[in-house]
């Protein structure tokens, strides 16, 4: 028996998985995405392929037949890239700092904060959305103290704000874990080596520990983006139906709309945005430790 | 007009270190005081754990001290954080950069100064070259054996020149060849330079033919301070005596008005100015083999080993205890083992220390 034979045989239980539960729903997802819609089933299984639902995206057919530029599909393409990208950078800001302090911890101070950090994972994230809706509500305490202290009314709930601190917080362990992981195996002797060559502490964070620290930020910044791009519940409890994302478009196509080719030629874009990010995270991170 | 002479590069005051705390509490350094010279290549030596290295991360500000005072150049450091002090270390783990290149790590410092990149690349180079180290500019310190990491660090701490250079055990990894180049080396830039160095290391060759003046420390004392030469002919205590070099220890009674009346009692004709218990400490280079008989000790030649330049034998004392004796000629005629012989032992090269 040769090896890559052998080696065949050993992959094939992981690549059957991978085969069925990805790739051919992926394919699905792609025909489906050329089709026309349905009745009641939601897809037109006898149509002829076409491009016609990608054309939709950006094109609208007017009363007379001829096409006009339909932006509020890229609007709502925009907005999902710029939360998600906003609710990255918060997550990287306040996940940084916390890993940093809890990597400085004892064993079990550690334990116990790592505990602390999984325990919101145990309850349902719909409950938790709900949580902050009462937090953020007209007559919530933090909305009251917020308005006490400004000078004009201050509406937190059912903005882009909402939404985005509501993704912040769901998201924000997906930055601090793989950011620990880094820092509790970093060598702090290290940081000596660069104060005792004449770098200040926020010289040899920026020289010497956050350089290391990358593979553990890039994790963290693609666990907390890509997700995000997807979300729907979020948006939908704390945008209150204002602040559409591209989650709740799908959902709505594959839903209410009964269009499953429209929701799954959307899928499909969003799928190609998250490739491309992927992409250039790895090629950036490839350039920097070539 | 009366010169004032400069304040020494370190002066160290009554420093003293504990770790734990409470009923762990573990004195590391013990009032330590020190005064090292501008220009000095000065020397710590010791045994494993005797703080060397607490007393350096000291100097170089990773520790704070519990009392004392250190001072760089005439300037109180003792609050100073590491990174506003003019001293650079050559860390006995390395700690090079891994996400750098050998050349970004040896520029590291030279960047912090904000030194122009021309300047940089020279100073880089010179750094490397000066360790052997100049076609490794590009690997990562990862692709590098422990000694060519080891040349890196010292590199690294080499470029930016500093005032004071602390070297924790810096050729460790280096095999004999290359460590005695890297001595000259090393010497030569401190020399030149005019940097101080603070050195701390296991070879006491390498201590004794580089340095100015040693220490030689033990449980976070310093026990004896002196060139080179005082601290091998002239030691002050037994536990210096016994740590540099190879000695005889023979225990015995100070009799009052001079001479030493060892426990198997002869009598040996050492000056001392002791009382009770002593030790007699003699080289085994100043001792002599001559005819049984005739000598202050008798003993049996165990075992004679060649050692290129010299003969070195190893002898039974009668009442136990074996005695070296290093015979400068290995060309001269030597007994077999087994025979009786005597000692002659010179009243000059014997010294004697109290216990
Ligand atoms: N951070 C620390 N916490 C507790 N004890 C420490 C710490 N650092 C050093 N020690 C103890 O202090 C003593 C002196 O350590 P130090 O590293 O200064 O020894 P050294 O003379 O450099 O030894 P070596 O020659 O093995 O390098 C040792 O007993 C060590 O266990
Ligand atoms: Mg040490």
């Amino acid at each position: 028996m040769s090896v890559a034979f052998r080696r065949l045989c050993l992959l094939s239980p992981a690549l059957l998985v991978i085969l069925l539960l990805v790739g051919v729903p992926l394919c699905l997802m792609a025909w489906v995405s050329l089709l026309d819609k349905g009745g009641s089933a939601g897809v037109d299984w006898s149509s002829a392929p076409s491009a016609a639902n990608y054309v939709r995206l950006v094109w609208e057919e007017d009363f007379d037949g001829t096409m006009i530029l339909n932006t509020g599909y890229l609007l709502i393409f925009l907005r999902s890239v710029a939360l998600a990208a906003v609710t990255t950078v918060l997550s990287l800001a306040l996940g940084l700092p916390v890993a940093l302090w809890m990597a400085s911890l004892s064993r079990t101070g550690r334990d116990v904060m790592l505990l602390l950090i999984t325990i919101p994972f145990w309850t349902n994230l719909l409950v938790r959305n709900y949580a902050w809706l009462i937090i953020l509500r007209e007559d919530g305490w933090v909305s009251q103290f917020v308005n006490m202290l400004s000078p004009w009314p201050v509406q937190l709930l059912y903005n882009d704000a909402a939404v985005a601190i509501g993704l912040t917080y769901s998201f924000l362990p997906f930055t601090i874990l793989p950011l620990y992981t880094v820092f509790e195996k970093f060598d702090w002797r290290l940081l000596e080596a660069a104060h005792d060559l004449g770098a200040t502490r926020r010289r040899a964070l920026r020289r010497v520990v956050l350089p290391i620290a990358t593979p553990g930020i890039v994790a963290g910044a693609l666990l907390v983006f890509i997700p995000c791009l997807g979300a729907f519940v979020t948006p939908a409890l704390l945008g209150g139906g204002k602040t559409l994302m591209l989650g709740n478009i799908i959902q709505m196509q594959f839903g209410a709309s009964r269009n499953w080719p429209f929701g799954a030629t959307l899928a499909v874009v969003l799928l190609a945005i998250m490739l491309v990010v992927m992409t250039a995270m790895a090629l950036w991170r490839n350039r920097r430790t070539a | 007009m009366t010169q004032v002479p400069p304040s020494p590069a370190v002066s160290i005051r009554t420093v003293s270190k504990s770790f734990g705390k409470g009923i762990y509490a573990f004195r590391v350094l013990d009032d330590v005081s020190l005064d090292i010279g501008r220009r000095e290549f000065f020397t710590l030596l010791g045994p494993s754990g005797c703080g060397k290295t607490t007393l350096l991360r000291l100097i170089a500000g990773f520790e704070t001290a519990d009392s004392g005072a250190i001072a760089i150049e005439g300037e109180d450091v003792t609050a100073r954080p590491p990174f506003h002090r003019p001293v650079n270390t050559v860390f006995q783990s390395y700690a090079l950069f891994p996400h750098l290149t050998v050349e970004q790590n040896v520029a590291f410092a030279l960047e912090e100064q904000g030194m122009a990149r021309d300047a940089i690349r020279r100073r880089v180079g010179e750094a490397l070259e000066m360790m052997r180290m100049g076609a490794f500019a590009r690997r990562r310190p990862a692709e590098l054996s422990g000694g060519q990491q080891q040349r890196v660090a010292l590199a690294r701490a080499l470029a930016p020149r500093p005032r004071v250079l602390l070297l924790d055990e810096p050729l460790s990894a280096l095999d004999l060849k290359l460590r005695k180049e890297m001595q000259i080396e090393l010497k030569m830039l401190q020399e030149e330079a005019g940097i101080t160095f603070l050195f701390v290391t296991h070879d006491q060759e390498e201590a004794l033919t580089l340095s100015d003046r040693v220490a030689v420390m033990q449980s976070g004392r310093i026990l004896q301070m002196g060139s080179p030469r005082e601290i091998y002919e002239a030691p002050t205590h037994r536990f210096v005596a016994d740590f540099i070099g190879d000695i005889n220890l023979l225990d015995g009674e100070a009799l009052p008005g001079g001479g030493v009346r060892l426990d198997s009692g002869t009598v040996l004709p050492a000056a001392h100015a002791a009382s009770g218990r002593v030790t007699v400490a003699i080289r085994p280079e100043r001792a002599r083999l001559v005819p049984a008989g005739t000598g202050a000790l008798e003993a049996t030649l165990v075992h004679s080993a060649y050692l290129g330049t010299a003969m070195l034998h190893k002898l039974e004392l009668p009442v136990g205890g074996t005695f070296l004796l290093r015979q400068s000629d290995p060309a001269e005629a030597a007994p077999e083992a087994g025979r009786r012989v005597g000692l002659s032992l010179p009243g000059e090269a014997l010294r004697v220390l109290a216990q």
